[in-house]
């Protein structure tokens, strides 16, 4: 395929190191480009160079062709003149990619204005067709509108009319979609293909999902350490990978812990006392009066929930953004009240509990969060760090049994004893949410809650993570509740699970059975829209297939 | 926003009334007798007598605080002990020369504050850069007295540019009356410049790293259309907050500046007033002051909403 972008033979330094080395790929036409990789490969960093705007003291080699001239070479006022005019690109963070003290009428038209010679007037004419052209003017949004005022879908869409405002040869959408949920990443991506065969531009799209690029790309790239390791038609080289770091990736991918099946997780558990009870909960929070005279009604945020977990099992909680998900999780931590209905760990409410009672309950409970690093006490050796909840064990263990505590449950994650004396910056994400496990389990508990503890990390440290998961279960009968927006996280680890809207519980049951035949409306969109490796290479090859043939 | 303003102005008056009643309890309730106060322990019965009687010590407090607080509504503020001319026109003189001193430092020292925190941080890490902290690291560090007593050496004892100190008043014309206060101004300007220079040079780097400059960038925007489109205007609004702090210490620094440049002002009234324990014009003096303190608070938060929409709404 003759494309009319290509990078040939690129090279990046930033201060000497080098980050990209000997990159070359080409686009055509209507055509999307995936590039994969994990972070720190250098597919954003390919992205930046295009635009030429790669960080201070980064130095860039080899040939970026546009139309046959050659981005690298050309002044910074030229490159001026092509960002947004012939390059349009779309970022990761809708919620701070735009400017919050200008509307986003005048942020859409600033490119028209600049590249177009447009008069204001003509602008705002062209911006609003540009906002019905993303779907914004159905949902009344209209170009006065702050960002604020938007939800993070809408705020995207934003970016994706400033990207395309001038109509650009290429548009770069660098994970345009992993910040959002499933049911609108399913939409934006929509969107995006919808434009770029529409406007016949061409597209780099970048992505650390395979299942995302495997559903819109015609060829990718596979990225790792800033070199591309294999490239192809999308069908065509997923079917036959040839580079290990490519077939370790996929594995990682579709990794599913092996569990194994023991006394604990067997139907007989359901005769056992539960660990957790839940009945009828409500969490509602206050809204500011609309007016002098009237209060506002509360938000809802957790209604009416019930469930009970046992000793051992693994329950699933899924449900997007502003679901209530994680205020359930922080009313179940005790770290809320509820407004209604009760909470019973080993038959105690854990909000109202004191003393010795309340030391029982939170020793029982513990918690991963999703971004360990910032749970953690910077300058906290992990020696207390994991130590701090042995706290509710005071007077029962004495310093030198603490310590072998912490020993044992760092060594039982696949760290060592040395590592007590490290601080938390000197290891990466994926160690550091062995840390954070490690301090879960210190107190030996009975439940752990896990919330999104894996969405921060790359899929081969997260297929560790799950097997870490799998295997402490198996060891220690630990029950968990896995809380995530990622229905394949929660398909891997789980063996029921709760799909949660709008404060309720939707739809509850085995967790294959919930998502390969799901019964409630919501739970049927969620399932939809998420994407799947399998399902979209099996598409992917039909299109190909159709192409050659 | 209008919701937000009329919010933001009960609020004020609130605490006005707060202000004048602590300042009313501090000055006539606690120490005893205001009379005996005044005129000090070898005073007269009878000119005690008087003065109590001229006060309305004999009245119950909430009265003599309910008629305090009203003389601010009628203009009449009681009269003072020491010059025996009624407060309201010994601050009315006054003010005409401390406010427009206090207003011409805060311009000043915004007008200087801005553009050098936006040149140094457009510069960072450059020589220029530096040498500006450098020179707003001494601003911080020196007096603005010992700045007035440069000023006056070098201005007006050397240059004979301006006068060294005295206020002709606003009747000898526009001019000299700005001559005299120009000196002081920038006395009082410099310090506070340099902290808020320092403030505009951090808050505009922080802007410059944010998610929207790269995109604004990515839409064919100059670095330079950039940072004055985009990144300003986010980077004053912790601006505007110190920008609120400081019109208090300009407030308060005028009370030795008057005196190092000879200026009839607020600041030497409430001096002299407090030496003297003329109380009258002492409360009366420091609530005006706190009420411009307040008045000046109130338009910094009515700027907020006209530069961030997100408090529009509130």
């Amino acid at each position: 395929m003759s494309g009319f972008f290509a990078v040939e033979g690129l090279d990046v330094d930033i201060h000497g190191k080098p980050i990209l080395e000997g990159v070359s790929l080409e686009i055509g036409r209507g055509e999307i480009f995936g590039l994969v990789g994990e972070s720190g490969s250098g597919k954003s960093m390919t992205a930046l160079a295009a635009m030429q705007l790669l960080p201070h003291g980064a130095e860039a080699r080899g040939r970026i062709l546009l139309d046959g001239a050659d981005v690298l070479s050309v002044s910074e006022a030229a490159m001026c003149r092509l960002r947004g005019r012939r390059i349009g690109m779309v970022f990761q963070e809708p919620m701070t990619a735009l400017n919050p003290v200008k509307t986003i009428g005048q942020q859409i038209a600033e490119g028209l204005v600049l590249h177009m010679r447009m008069t204001r007037a003509q602008a705002m004419e062209r911006v609003r067709a540009l906002l019905d052209r993303v779907g914004l003017a159905r949902a009344r949004v209209t170009p006065e509108r702050f960002p604020h005022q938007l939800s993070g879908g809408q705020r995207q869409r934003v970016v994706i009319a400033m990207a395309i405002a001038c109509q650009p040869d290429l548009l770069i959408a660098d994970e345009p979609t992993t910040a959002l949920d499933v049911t609108i990443q399913a939409q934006i991506l929509a969107l995006i293909r919808e434009i770029v065969e529409a406007e016949k531009m061409g597209c780099l799209l970048i992505s650390h999902d395979l299942a995302v690029v495997a559903e819109m790309a015609d060829r990718v790239s596979i990225m790792k350490n800033g070199e591309i390791v294999e490239s192809g038609r999308t069908a065509a080289l997923f079917a036959n990978l040839s580079h290990p770091y490519s077939k370790a990736l996929m594995a990682a991918s579709n990794h599913v812990p092996k569990r194994a099946k023991g006394p604990a997780h067997s139907p007989a558990n359901h005769g056992l006392q539960p660990i957790l009870s839940v009945r009828e909960l409500v969490r509602a929070y206050p809204q500011p009066r609309a007016s002098l005279f009237a209060k506002s009604p509360p938000v809802v945020a957790v209604n009416r929930v019930s469930f009970d977990i046992r000793p051992g099992q693994s329950v699933g909680l899924v449900g997007e953004s502003g679901c209530g998900k994680s205020t359930l999780a922080r009313a179940l931590l005790g770290l809320e009240a509820p407004n209604g209905g009760a909470i019973s760990v080993l038959g105690q409410d854990p909000h109202s509990a004191r003393g010795a009672t309340r030391e029982v309950v939170h020793r029982a409970v513990q918690v991963v969060f999703q971004d360990p690093y910032g749970s953690f006490n910077p300058r906290h050796r992990i020696g207390r760090v994991v130590a701090e909840p042995l706290y509710l064990l005071r007077g029962e263990i004495d310093a030198r049994e603490a310590r072998e505590r912490v020993a044992a449950a760092l060594t039982e994650v696949g760290l060592t004893e040395a590592d007590m004396a490290k601080y938390p910056h000197e290891f990466s994400g994926g160690q550091r949410q062995r840390i954070a496990i490690a301090r879960a389990l210190v107190t030996r508990p009975k439940l752990i809650i896990a919330d999104e503890p894996v969405s921060a990390l790359d899929v081969s440290i997260r297929a560790q993570i799950l097997d870490l998961f799998a295997d402490l279960r198996a060891r220690h009968g630990l029950a968990y509740l896995f809380i995530s927006h990622d229905l394949s996280v929660v398909r891997a680890i789980t063996d029921d699970v709760m799909v949660m809207n709008g404060g309720r519980i939707v739809e509850r049951g085995r967790t294959a059975r919930v998502f390969d035949h799901p019964r409630h409306p919501y739970t049927r969109l969620l399932v939809a829209a998420a994407p799947r490796l399998e399902e979209a290479l099996a598409a992917r090859q039909r299109i190909e297939e159709a192409g050659t043939g | 926003m209008l919701v937000h303003a009329a919010k933001r102005f009960a609020g004020l008056f609130a605490t006005l009334i707060v202000a004048t009643a602590v300042v009313f309890l501090v000055l006539e309730v606690v120490p005893g007798d205001p009379a005996q106060v005044m005129l000090g322990i070898n005073a007269q019965d009878d000119t005690l007598a008087a003065l109590r009687d001229q006060l309305g010590l004999d009245r119950p407090a909430w009265e003599r605080y309910a008629s305090w607080v009203a003389g601010f509504a009628t203009g009449d503020l009681g009269t003072s002990y020491t010059y025996s001319v009624p407060v309201a026109d010994l601050v009315a003189a006054r003010i005409t020369v401390s406010l427009p001193l206090a207003l011409l430092a805060l311009a000043l020292s915004t007008a200087i504050a801005i553009p050098v925190g936006v040149y140094a941080a457009s510069k960072r890490g450059g020589w220029q850069d530096g040498g500006i902290m450098a020179l707003t690291q001494v601003g911080i560090a020196v007096p603005n007295f010992w700045f007035a007593m440069l000023l006056v050496f070098v201005f007006a004892v050397t240059l004979r540019l301006v006068p060294s100190g005295g206020f002709p008043g606003w009747e000898a014309g526009l001019w000299p009356a700005l001559k005299a206060l120009l000196l002081p101004a920038i006395a009082l300007a410099l310090p506070q410049a340099a902290i808020l220079a320092r403030v505009m040079r951090s808050s505009l780097i922080d802007a410059l790293h944010e998610d929207y400059v790269r995109t604004a960038r990515a839409k064919g925007l100059t670095r330079r259309a950039v940072l004055w489109k985009h990144a300003v205007r986010n980077a004053l609004i912790p601006v505007l907050t110190i920008l609120g702090l400081q019109f208090s210490f300009l407030i308060a620094g005028t009370i030795i500046i008057e005196n190092v440049f000879y200026l009839p002002g607020l600041g030497r009234l409430i001096f002299q007033a407090i030496t003297q324990r003329d109380l009258i014009v002492v409360k009366s003096v420091i609530v005006l002051l706190v009420a411009c303190v307040i008045l000046v608070t109130f338009l910094v938060d009515l700027a907020y909403a006209l530069v961030d929409p997100r408090l529009r709404r509130r």
